[in-house]
């Protein structure tokens, strides 16, 4: 019999994972082999044809003979069509973003909380424009535009591309709708607030940094928006995204590669300065 | 919450107005009328009937064309997946410091214009091409490879832009999932893989369901890539409706193969929304 008044020593089991050194490094291999490629191709082609841009050569070979910023001097001096283009979007996506951010945000107070059926389903309807081919529903709005004897022009291009950059904002804005401690209105209120005075100064300060990120995405969305531009723009206005599209598919020209390395450029310049300002990565997980 | 009293519905509705009403001018009343105008039998729409749709789904050719667009939205959901869920796990194991820049890595193409995108796999596979170099540098082929206009190249070049979209909400849904679970599973002795295999995997359902669902539809729809990368001789449905619409102008049966595509995204998004449904009740069950 075992002496009872000994104190009873309880080993810890070793951990069987040092044990299985294989599996381990394996594992970690495998997802960091893997995990690199997907980042790679993640930026690497971005990375190609900003390289690209700067060639000194006339064709799209990779890497570059030489390197010049003379496909950029052809761009901005010497391609009146591609910078009106590109005036032209740049125009149509300011107009766009501040229109849809103003629809949408209104609709975010309204709907971010609101629990209702009728609520979720309307919340639904109106995210639907990033789901639906954006085709189908240029060519509804080409048709109803028809119907009405209304030909085309900036307005009715306008009112495409809010129709498609309204779902960003009203997701942003909604999600930061939720993050606000509900007690704060409570608050503001029982303090003898007005709603006007509460939203000004309790919702909109919370609210801001989100809708910011969703007027962003909504500008770059109408920015680079093709599908609905084909149906909705009158004969004379070509927007950049179109322009470039023809170029590509006609003569692969080497501007191209010049206008899509300033594209690339004013993007992650914008995106530094959003990251700045708003927080732009915490906003869209 | 408390029920809202008069003032606050009366707020309420009024903030929801605007989008309300811009919504069912511009996004509800062009898809109706997208379904209307497909509904005649003949180009000049005297005569209503389903002959659009007969014409469409008893033709091999175009029954092809869809079949075509649905699996390339399959197959670049499931590379995206290949790709992106590496991707998406390292995000969630990386210190707090480096996962910025993982994100911007991720954010950059999503928000860079889907031409530009496209374009660089233009460069990439062209004649010219980094594929090319690096296939006549190694001496694996005497003349260059075509590589672009193939069905491998549209599918890879649409998941690889789409693939932002699948890394995001999968990052979200992996970031959720308590680091204990996985601790306690390696501490009762699971290797890594099976770990991986039995508690990560299952637990990210809802967010690969998610990121399908956003791939998926992209893809089906992604107008630039599909005519770019695919040339002139691989047709998909979104082109398919533009030549119809704008070249043949035969408005009903361009209305039929929006419907078509409509239709085909909107249940292929129905029946990944169930799965999704089923799925969550298996991980809180």
């Amino acid at each position: 019999m075992a002496d009872i008044s000994s104190p009873v020593v309880v080993r810890p089991r070793p951990a069987r994972r040092p044990s299985r050194p294989w599996d381990r490094w394996s594992f970690n291999a495998a997802l960091g082999v893997s995990a690199a490629l997907g980042v790679l191709l993640l930026v690497l082609p971005t990375a190609i044809v900003l390289v690209t841009s700067f060639t000194s050569g006339y064709s799209l070979r990779f890497p570059p003979p030489g390197y010049s910023t003379r496909w950029y001097e052809a761009l901005f001096l010497d391609s009146p069509e591609i910078v009106d283009a590109f005036l032209l979007s740049l125009k149509l996506a300011l107009w766009a973003s501040v229109l849809s951010t103003l629809l949408a945000t209104a609709a975010a107070l309204a709907l971010a909380r609101n629990r209702a059926l009728w609520a979720r389903l309307l919340d639904s309807a109106f995210m639907s424009p990033l789901m639906l081919p954006s085709l189908a529903l240029g060519l509804g709005m080409l048709m109803l535009f028809n119907l009405m004897g209304q030909g085309l022009s900036f307005g009715t291009l306008l009112a495409g591309h809010v129709a498609l950059c309204a779902p960003y904002v009203l997701r942003t804005a909604s999600a930061s709708y939720a993050q606000l401690d509900p007690v704060l209105l409570d608050c503001s209120h029982s303090l003898g607030a007005s709603p006007w005075f509460t939203f000004r100064r309790v919702e909109l300060p919370a609210l801001a940094p989100g809708i910011a990120t969703g007027a962003f995405i909504a500008f770059m969305a109408s920015l680079d928006n093709v599908a609905i531009s084909l149906f909705l723009s009158d004969a004379r206005s070509e927007v950049l995204p179109i322009r470039l599209w023809h170029i590509i598919e006609d003569s692969l020209d080497v501007r191209a590669a010049a206008a899509s390395g300033t594209l690339v450029i004013a993007t992650v310049v914008l995106m530094l300065l959003m990251e700045r300002l708003t927080g732009l990565s915490r906003h869209m997980k | 919450m408390s029920t809202p009293t008069s003032g606050q519905r009366r707020r309420q509705f009024l903030l929801l107005l605007p989008l309300l009403l811009f919504f069912g001018l511009f996004v509800a009343a062009p898809l109706l009328l997208l379904a209307g105008v497909s509904l005649h039998d003949d180009a000049a729409m005297t005569q209503r009937g389903l002959g659009q749709y007969l014409k469409f789904f008893g033709d091999g050719f175009n029954r092809a064309i869809l079949l075509e667009t649905l699996r390339l939205a399959a197959g670049a959901v499931a590379l995206s997946i290949l790709i992106g869920y590496p991707v998406a796990y390292l995000y969630t194991l990386l210190p707090r410091r480096w996962q910025p820049l993982l994100m911007f890595a991720i954010l950059m193409p999503l928000l860079t214009s889907a031409v530009v995108r496209t374009f660089s796999w233009v460069v990439i596979l062209g004649r010219e091409g980094l594929v090319n170099q690096i296939v006549a540098a190694l001496g694996l082929s005497e003349a260059p490879l075509r590589l672009l206009y193939t069905p491998g190249a549209v599918v890879v070049a649409v998941a690889q832009i789409e693939m932002p979209m699948m890394v995001l909400p999968l990052i979200s849904c992996l970031a959720a999932i308590d680091p204990q679970l996985r601790d306690a599973s390696l501490t009762l002795g699971a290797g890594r893989w099976h770990t991986f295999r039995r508690v990560i995997l299952p637990l990210s359902v809802p967010g690969l369901l998610a990121g399908s669902l956003l791939v998926f539809a992209a893809s089906a729809s992604a107008f630039v890539t599909q005519t770019l990368i695919g040339g002139g001789r691989m047709i998909f449905m979104p082109f398919y409706i533009y030549q119809q619409a704008i070249q043949a102008q035969d408005y009903p049966f361009a209305g039929a193969i929006a419907v078509v595509l409509l239709a085909s995204v909107l249940a292929v998004v129905t029946a990944v929304n169930y799965l999704g449904r089923m799925s969550k009740g298996f991980v809180h069950g």
